[in-house]
């Protein structure tokens, strides 16, 4: 009997293919835009996360100053080489700890200048920020340990400075510390928040204190925990270490800060994951919008069957037959407007994707989730008109006109 | 059932049936009391001017409606107090309709038309398909069947709509000036075609008409007046 109804309700609807399409457009629309809004969210989501992960994964960021935010006091007291000695001989769990310092300095090869954030830091630094090089060499130990007048930059720089022209071995000016280019740095690209992280120029970071900086300072200490170690478990023994050696009494907040970058990432994505949701939101909107078109239409239509619905009934069709006849017939409709949906919005997602720059990822949760979402609208919003016409007077309906 | 035995049990029994519509001061009696007995294999033609009850009387008859009061007794039962949709069940494995403006489903073909009836009674497809052309058949219309309603003329779609009545074998058919949207001779043709009906299948009818010519095939004509049986005679057999 299901079958049947199924069948008269296709017939019905092949009857009338231009209305049809009407009708269910609404639906098309609203399921597309969900589809739509859900995949380029999710894309954003997964770009965010391996944006993070390319900033090295398990990173800890320790900086002087109390707090993040800006605002920080003027007696902030940098760290030493020892603080990052004493964090390395210390603190159990850590693969790679690095110490960075960085000034914005003007970069100068031939006619071309670029500025760009001078880094000293030592060989550490790659391990930690998950990087690696392109061409060259890393610092040696003696150019480490004697201050010695070379640097690795980043593609950017390279592209400023350089342009097709081999880098590696060339002389260029940092400031007022001409240096020889001994490596190149692999494109990492914008980071998360919009930084271009190969804007950068790395030196020994003896070389960047004594002859960039003037001082003996180091700005931030990054550390790379082990894969498996707990990063709560490292930021506390450091943060118990530092204290200590900064001679904080109990009493006192702490002077620095350690930042883990996986709050960091969390943050990022529930950002994303909220907008996306609230995108989402606002496209299932308009999928209520399209139920209320098959109401509409599909009220139309029990008017203009009004005589079939009598001859059916005469001819002995149930109430609930007739119910179950329209009903399904909204759904199929509004099954036919979800599957339109869900291929008019993976194609969107698709060309969107490229246009705004985040990766397709296709979501099979999303994909049955519109598809059984519109099936529902078509039962809901089906309902009403169905029963209407069940409800009908057999007489009454044999002499509409 | 009291039928005397030789003579043919009683199909169909009204007693004091009325039908009032309306509550009050305006209430409005269109049936004020019919007693009626039609026996399997008759054939009755039901006239009368309009407003004289005759169509309220077959939508009783047709399990459409309810009297309001008195008993109508089908088949031994009585049906006059069913639920509705325990009416359609009666309809549906009972009786056949055929309609004035034949009511046929625009969008579908002949055979699809016919076949409509046996979907409600649960026939397969492929049974469906064979009965239905049987009932083509019967009507003269085995060529037409994948034709739709609006390709065929006027006394075309009447005989579909007779096939669709007939396909399900009904104890009694029921016709509501079948003839109306006819010219004389197609009116004639289906009068012919459901004389053949009661006299080669006796197939009880009850037909509305009020146009003299057709109820002469009739073997009984049954007259209202104002709510009432204002006669009841055998015809002479015209046809």
């Amino acid at each position: 009997m299901l079958w049947n109804m199924i069948q008269i309700a296709l017939r019905e609807i092949g009857h009338n293919l231009m209305r049809s399409f009407l009708t269910i457009l609404g639906i098309v629309i609203g399921v597309a835009a969900v589809i739509t809004m859900v995949t380029l969210g999710s894309g954003a989501t997964a770009q965010v996360t391996q944006q993070i992960a390319s900033l090295g994964s398990n990173l800890l960021i320790v900086s002087p100053g109390r707090g993040r935010g800006p605002g920080q006091s003027s007696a902030v007291t940098p760290f030493k080489m020892a603080d990052v000695k004493a964090i390395e001989r210390d603190i159990s769990s850590l693969s790679a700890v690095a110490p960075v310092s960085t000034q914005t300095v003007m970069a100068i090869f031939g006619n071309e200048n670029w500025s760009t954030s001078a880094t000293g830091t030592d060989n550490q630094y790659l391990k930690v920020r998950n990087w690696s090089l392109k061409t060259g060499r890393l610092f040696t130990d003696g150019e480490l340990r004697a201050g010695s007048a070379v640097c690795i930059l980043g593609e950017t720089v390279r592209q400023r400075l350089f342009g097709g022209q081999e880098a590696v071995g060339g002389k260029v000016r940092l400031g007022k510390l001409a240096c020889e280019v001994v490596g190149l740095l692999e494109a990492k690209g914008q980071s998360s928040m919009g930084q271009d992280q190969d804007d950068i120029a790395l030196l020994p970071l003896r070389t960047f204190q004594r002859r960039v900086a003037g001082n003996q300072d180091i700005r931030l200490i990054q550390v790379s925990v082990r894969d498996g170690a707990s990063t709560e478990k490292v930021q506390r023994d450091i943060e118990r270490l530092l204290r200590e050696r900064r001679h904080i009494s109990a009493s006192e907040d702490d002077d620095f800060h350690v930042m883990d970058m996986k709050e960091i990432a969390n943050m990022l994505t529930g950002t994303t994951q909220v907008l996306t949701g609230l995108l989402g939101a606002v496209a299932a909107v308009s999928l209520l919008v399209g139920g209320i078109g098959i109401m509409n239409i599909m009220l139309v239509s029990v008017t203009e069957r009004t005589q079939e619905i009598g001859t059916r009934l005469a001819i002995g069709a149930l109430e609930r037959e007739v119910l179950i006849q329209f009903l399904s017939e909204a759904v199929v409709l509004s099954l036919f407007g979800g599957i339109f949906g869900i291929v008019l919005g993976l194609v969107a997602s698709l060309a969107l994707a490229g246009v705004v720059q985040v990766p397709f990822v296709f979501n099979a949760g999303i994909v049955i989730i519109a598809f059984v979402f519109s099936a529902a609208v078509g039962v809901i919003f089906g309902y009403l008109p169905a029963r209407r016409a069940a409800r009908l007077d057999p007489i009454e309906a044999l002499r509409h006109e | 059932m009291t039928a005397p035995a030789g003579n043919p049990p009683a199909l169909i029994r009204l007693q004091g049936v009325t039908k009032i519509y309306g509550q009050g001061q305006a209430a409005m009696a269109a049936l004020r009391g019919i007693d009626l007995r039609i026996d399997e294999g008759d054939f009755v033609a039901v006239m009368g001017p309009s407003g004289s009850g005759k169509s309220t009387c077959l939508n009783i008859l047709g399990c459409l409606d309810t009297p309001t009061d008195g008993t109508y007794n089908f088949k031994g039962i009585e049906v006059g107090r069913l639920l509705r949709d325990q009416r359609a069940r009666v309809r549906r494995f009972f009786l056949g309709f055929v309609f004035q403006g034949y009511n046929l489903l625009s969008r579908t073909t002949a055979l699809e038309n016919v076949e409509l009836p046996l979907v409600y009674r649960g026939y397969s497809g492929k049974e469906r398909r064979a009965r239905a052309r049987r009932a083509l058949e019967t009507v003269g219309l085995k060529e037409w069947e994948s034709h739709k309603p609006s390709e065929l003329s006027g006394g075309q779609q009447q005989r579909v709509a007779i096939a669709r009545a007939i396909v399900t074998e009904p104890s009694l058919l029921l016709a509501d000036e079948p003839t109306g949207n006819l010219d004389s001779a197609r009116g004639r043709d289906i009068m012919d075609l459901l004389t053949s009906l009661n006299r080669d299948q006796g197939i009880t009818i009850i037909m509305v008409t009020h146009e003299p010519d057709m109820a002469v095939y009739a073997r009984r004509v049954v007259q209202f007046s104002d709510g009432l049986v204002a006669s009841d005679k055998e015809n002479g057999g015209a046809a």
